[in-house]
């Protein structure tokens, strides 16, 4: 567990360590301090129904915002170990090779909550200043929040595994961009060709992470939701575990 | 320490070590030489757990690499080739974070780090970023990492490449030094390097084991059937001087040089055990030849492992 923890300390580490994290942590704040700007504006227009917190997580500008930061997060994961040649080091300390993997994750789910933290204080002032809800029940903030953190982890994850792939660290964030975009505008499907079949439509509805979005906002949990997520994130990371071990074998 | 049996791993096609056996005992210092693409390096990775053979034993310590990784991990230090760190770490950072990958904590931690950092003169440095040193002492916080844990066996590949020669003499005498308490596998380029350090010598050749053993022996042999240098004007032409030198007995080959002002160079391979220099003064009074310089050549292990990797006269 020490040496775990250890492992998990320098991947935090030596993302403070590095220029990429301010920049994503600051491109990260001024879209979606823009964007939290404009759906206030778009709100005070009229009298709506819908609140705050779901005009803010369900706009597809902060849909794209959100997409584009998971490969600077994750780049460097494992395609810096294999270019810079640490992995050797790192594999010959009496490590095992799934709690580099998981290590090297967690790190990164770190980042990406510290990422987070600050949106919260969006909502936090606009109810002490309008003194009016942002959500319709407390618990929507956090349903919102666990399905960040959920999809979060489970994007995380595919830019772990495409890391791990190359030892260059622009090939493992265009390959982990594109398998996230993918993922994300084939769960639009249904917006974008409305006759497809109900079935087919409902099989898109599993894996769309906006629809998701959209419930979760309401504050209905959705254990589906939680299970998919988990196991994506899950699957993702044993294919990592066993490319790592592949690249060992062939270097 | 070390016992390597029929070992062999392949890459997608091709083969960079074939079926190699060796063993190293307790407290040896054995020097790897062998020319680029030999194999040294894809050995010295299989012996530190890093990478898995294609087929074959490898156990350190009684414990195999492949099965009881871990427990074999805890006996090896290994300092791969160009010593791969962290840029962006201090070096008592990068110390710590290694030892405590390696288990050690607590007083034990600390006693530690301070050791190695003594030992491998590192304390004017202990707060630098790691990016800003320059390659000897990279050289040194790597070997320092590996010595952390106070291993029984130290696998360095190619300690020395890339060091001055102040630097270069420091690491030998580190050497020398750690050979003391530690069983060392290195790799070198430098020949010279590996007569003043190791007790033993390995030499491997396309991925298969030319040779092994004492340097002084290596060198022995290679003197038994050594060369001598022979300097004269024979008088007659070059292609009748070098049939009457092949002619004579314990002589296995004789090639010549370029001739300078009339005087024309021999280099001559004689067989092993014979000194033919009496025979060839002989014929060269005989002849009347003029002779201004006879004299056997002293073979070295840069000589040994020329003749073994490429096979050339040396």
């Amino acid at each position: 567990m020490l040496k775990f923890l250890t492992l998990v300390g320098r991947e935090i580490r030596s993302y403070f360590c590095s220029a990429t994290a301010y920049i994503v942590l600051c491109f990260f704040l001024l879209l979606t301090g823009f964007n939290f700007y404009i759906d206030i504006s778009l709100l005070s227009r009229h009298a709506t129904e819908i609140t705050v917190v779901e005009v803010f997580f369900n706009s597809i500008a902060f849909w794209i915002g959100f997409i584009l930061i998971f490969p600077p997060i994750t780049m460097r994961s494992f395609s810096e170990e294999f270019k810079l040649g640490t992995i050797e080091m790192l594999m010959t300390a009496p490590v095992r090779d799934w709690q580099v993997v998981l290590a090297k994750f967690c790190g990164a789910v770190f980042f990406y909550i510290v990422l987070w933290l600050p949106s919260f204080l969006y909502f936090v002032f606009f109810e002490r200043i309008t003194q009016a809800q942002a959500a319709h029940a407390s618990g929507a903030y956090i349903s919102t929040y666990l399905l960040l953190l959920l999809v979060g982890m489970f994007f995380i994850s595919i830019g772990c595994f495409t890391s791990v792939l190359t030892q260059n660290q622009i090939v493992a964030a265009v390959m982990s961009f594109c398998v996230i975009t993918i993922f994300f505008f084939g769960g639009l499907l249904a917006y974008f060709m409305p006759n497809i079949s109900p079935m087919l439509r409902e099989i898109v509805g599993y894996f769309s992470t906006l629809e998701h979005m959209g419930e979760f906002t309401k504050g209905i949990i959705d254990s589906r939701r939680l299970v998919f997520y988990g196991t994506a994130t899950f699957f993702m990371l044993v294919l990592t575990h066993q490319f790592l071990q592949y690249r060992r074998w062939k270097v | 320490m070390i016992k390597v049996e029929n070992l062999t791993k392949r890459y997608a096609g091709f083969t960079a070590i074939k079926d190699l056996s060796f063993e190293v005992g307790k407290g040896e210092i054995v020097g790897f030489l062998g020319p680029n693409g030999a194999g040294k390096s894809t050995t010295m990775r299989i012996l530190s757990t890093y990478m898995p053979a294609t087929s074959g034993r490898v156990s350190i310590a009684g414990y195999d690499v492949f099965t009881q990784s871990m427990e074999a991990r805890r006996h090896i230090g290994y300092m791969p080739e160009n010593v791969p760190l962290y840029t962006e770490m201090r070096v008592n950072e990068y110390l710590s974070y290694r030892a405590s990958l390696k288990e050690i904590t607590g007083s034990r931690k600390k006693e530690r780090i301070a050791d190695v950092k003594e030992l491998c003169a590192l304390r004017d440095v202990e707060n630098r970023i790691i990016g800003t040193l320059s390659k000897g002492y990279r050289q040194r916080v790597g070997l320092a990492d590996a010595l952390l844990h106070s291993p029984d066996l130290l696998i360095l590949d190619e300690p020395t490449a890339g060091l001055d020669p102040n630097q270069i003499r420091q690491v030998r005498d580190l050497i020398r030094n750690l050979g003391k308490h530690h069983t060392i596998l290195l790799s070198t380029h430098i020949l010279p390097e590996v007569e003043m350090t190791c007790n033993r010598v390995i030499i491997i050749n396309k991925g298969k084991i030319e040779a092994a053993d004492t340097p002084e022996n290596l060198v022995q042999q290679m003197r038994a059937a050594g060369g001598i240098r022979l300097e004269a004007k024979p008088g007659c032409p070059k292609e009748e001087a070098v049939a009457q030198l092949t002619a004579l007995k314990g002589i296995k080959e004789v090639s010549t040089g370029e001739e300078e002002d009339g005087w024309l160079h021999f280099t001559l391979r004689t067989d092993a055990g014979s000194d033919p220099r009496e025979e060839i003064w002989r014929l060269a009074t005989d002849r009347r030849w003029t002779v201004r310089e006879l004299s056997r050549r002293r073979a070295t292990l840069e000589d040994v492992f020329v003749e073994l990797t490429h096979g050339d006269e040396i």
